[in-house]
């Protein structure tokens, strides 16, 4: 009898051991774009914190429905992008605000820093903090497209069945550029908007039959640009970059009518668990050491002041190249995004893809 | 008395076991359904405030798009199915009468092995395949029968064959469980009579395999309507499948109110196809599922 309940006894403590030892092994579940979550980042915070990272993909659009679906919950930390923070916060009050206090702000560029704070405004508290920035373009091969450098060549016969892009919202403000337009400046008035929309719409069909494919996966544009299945895609800086290094040929052009510049953010969910972890998630991949291997490999700029000193040349290279002055004068940057333009774009990609 | 009491125990034992699987599907389906309904017949005006309304219902009908849509997944599943028949009737004939016993369940196998994999690995494998830097462009180059690689992806008859593909299981399963009640003496009696292969087939052995063609066709029907990857990856530019319509308005669109109509609509308007499919048949639903 006393046996058994000395052995009773050792179980029971095993098993606190055991369950503790679960809890004492923190998570933090961030919720990001691929690429933002570098493994031997992860390995390195853990080797520092204690603190297991576990990474989630997603896009823009998935973030915020993953987040609305569970009113906030299920995520320590997200990165979506300035533009798409403060009217989905107005709507779905997904999104705690950031406590400034506890991001240590000497390690991010001021300006953007005081950008972001001031686009993420809600009920007067800034949601985000900067993470890294970057701008669409064009990716082009120049053994097959020396010409091209503005968004209209994606409309353009010349380059049939060697066009590519993505049917989200990026390609139609990009369009709308091409076009002389300032779609930016119709962002508050829904009946303009719709209308340009609709023009940019009835352009897309009527170009549609030189489209090769609307790649909707980064790996397959990368697949699909190397192959020489394609010569000319709207795609981000970095994907251009990562390119160029492979093959010469390939690189981002910086459009006639302005690269569309975004910042992608950190923002903690409105029922986020381990808010401590994120912070010190935040902090440690601002810090410049951290950031810039971030960009070494990704290729994206990054938001952490300082970060310069520990990049690659070629990836220093890579920003003198394609984006002398007057390019970043140019840049378009994305102002925060009412509510409603969503379901008029939306609408617009639809007719787009279900045109024969 | 004791009887009763073995029969209480039992209802007993049986509410224990069944619990579990109740709250599974009150909590998980039948309440977001129920929640998913309301959503549909509901209107988001601005920030949060909503009202009842049918005009997410009315959308499906007056854009052209959304219709459309719907009508070319549901022309394209019938064709699909139709296909996958075609294709999925003389395997199972084979299986069942022509090869010797002994090979049967190791066909079988066979035809279960490509179902080991996700069918978003099954998709990628085509893709690789079919694309125009591809295998089989590769090949064609090498051998001298194309002069200029061609893109075989993102096209209507390469989703067509991507979703046969993918739902041929589920036709030739109920088929062999259809033929393998058939007797061979009937066949042989045809034969004896001098029936030719035509005849034997119309008048033989599709009658004698129909509930497990209509069984199998409806599983089909209602597993291409509702696919989602093979179309979007494997159609190119021009697949809108409606159920990335639905998608696209949820995600995209924020407008879960619409996706949820949509969803709802899908369900209405397949279900009234699968009844008509049954009536044009003449087949009972009960006798099809048994």
């Amino acid at each position: 009898m006393r046996k058994k309940s000395i052995y009773s006894v050792i179980l029971i403590v095993a098993f606190w051991a055991v369950g503790s030892g679960i809890v004492l092994a923190e998570e933090l579940a961030l919720l990001t774009w691929k690429g933002y979550a570098p493994v031997n980042l992860v390995e390195k915070f853990q080797k520092e914190t204690g603190i297991t990272v576990k990474v989630t993909y997603s896009n823009n659009e998935e973030m915020i429905a993953k987040l609305r679906a569970t009113r906030g919950a299920g995520f320590d930390l997200a990165q979506p992008s300035q533009d798409r923070i403060s009217s989905v916060q107005q709507q779905f009050k997904i999104y705690q605000p950031i406590d400034l206090s506890k991001i240590d702000s000497k390690q991010i560029i001021p300006s953007m820093l005081e950008a972001v704070k001031q686009n993420t405004m809600v009920d007067g508290k800034p949601h985000a903090v900067p993470f890294c920035w970057g701008t669409s373009g064009l990716v082009v091969n120049r053994k097959f497209a020396p010409n091209a450098t503005d968004y209209s060549d994606l409309l353009n016969a010349f380059y049939n069945g060697r066009i590519s892009y993505r049917l989200k919202r990026p390609t139609l403000i990009a369009l709308a550029f091409a076009a002389g337009e300032n779609p930016f400046a119709k962002y508050s008035n829904e009946k303009d908007y719709e209308e340009l929309m609709n023009r940019i719409g009835t352009a897309m069909i009527a170009a549609k039959p030189f489209v090769k494919s609307y790649w909707t996966n980064g790996d397959a544009l990368l697949e699909s640009m190397r192959s020489g299945e394609v010569h000319l895609a709207m795609a981000w800086d970095g994907a251009g970059w990562k390119l160029h290094a492979e093959d010469p040929n390939i690189d981002f052009v910086a459009p006639r009518s302005g690269a569309l510049g975004w910042i992608d953010t950190f923002a903690i969910p409105a029922k986020a668990k381990n808010v401590k972890a994120a912070y010190k998630w935040i902090n440690f991949m601002l810090r410049p050491e951290n950031a810039a291997a971030f960009t070494n490999a990704e290729k994206y700029g990054t938001a952490s002041n300082g970060a310069n000193q520990y990049l690659d040349a070629s990836v220093r290279a890579n920003f003198e190249r394609c984006f002398p002055m007057r390019h970043i004068a140019n840049i378009k940057w994305y102002p925060p995004v009412p509510a409603k333009l969503e379901s008029i774009e939306g609408k617009t990609l639809d007719k787009v893809k279900a045109a024969q | 008395m004791d009887k009763n009491g073995m029969h209480d125990r039992l209802r007993w034992g049986l509410l224990l076991f069944l619990t579990p699987v109740f709250l599974w599907l009150v909590l998980l389906i039948v309440l977001p359904q129920i929640d998913l309904l309301i959503m549909s017949f509901r209107v988001e005006s601005g920030y949060g405030d909503s009202s009842w309304s049918l005009y997410n219902y009315r959308q499906f009908f007056e854009e052209p798009i959304y219709w459309l849509t719907f009508v070319r997944t549901a022309v394209y599943s019938v064709l699909v199915t139709f296909l996958t028949f075609v294709v999925a009737l003389p395997v199972a004939f084979y299986i069942t009468k022509v090869v010797h016993p002994r090979f049967q369940g190791f066909l079988t196998v066979l035809l279960l092995l490509p179902f080991w994999v996700s069918e978003l690995v099954r998709v990628y494998g085509w893709m690789i395949l079919l694309r125009e830097s591809g295998v089989i462009n590769h090949f064609l180059l090498r051998m001298g029968l194309l002069q200029q690689p061609v893109e075989m992806l993102y096209q209507d008859a390469t989703m067509i064959m991507g979703l046969v593909y993918t739902s041929m299981l589920f036709m030739v399963v109920p088929l062999i469980s259809a033929l393998e009640s058939l007797d061979n003496s009937l066949i042989e009696a045809a034969y004896d009579l001098g029936a030719n292969m035509g005849s034997i087939l119309y008048k033989i052995i599709i009658p004698h395999a129909t509930p497990g063609i209509v069984s199998g066709s409806i599983v089909v029907f209602m597993l291409t309507l509702g696919n989602y990857l093979t179309p979007n990856l494997m159609g190119g530019k021009n697949s809108l499948w409606f159920t990335e319509q639905i998608y696209n308005q949820f995600i995209a669109s924020f407008n879960w109110n619409q996706g949820s109509a949509f969803g709802f609509l899908l369900l209405f308007l397949s279900s009234v196809i699968v009844w008509l499919g049954l009536k044009l048949t003449r087949q009972n639903l009960r006798k099809v599922v048994q």
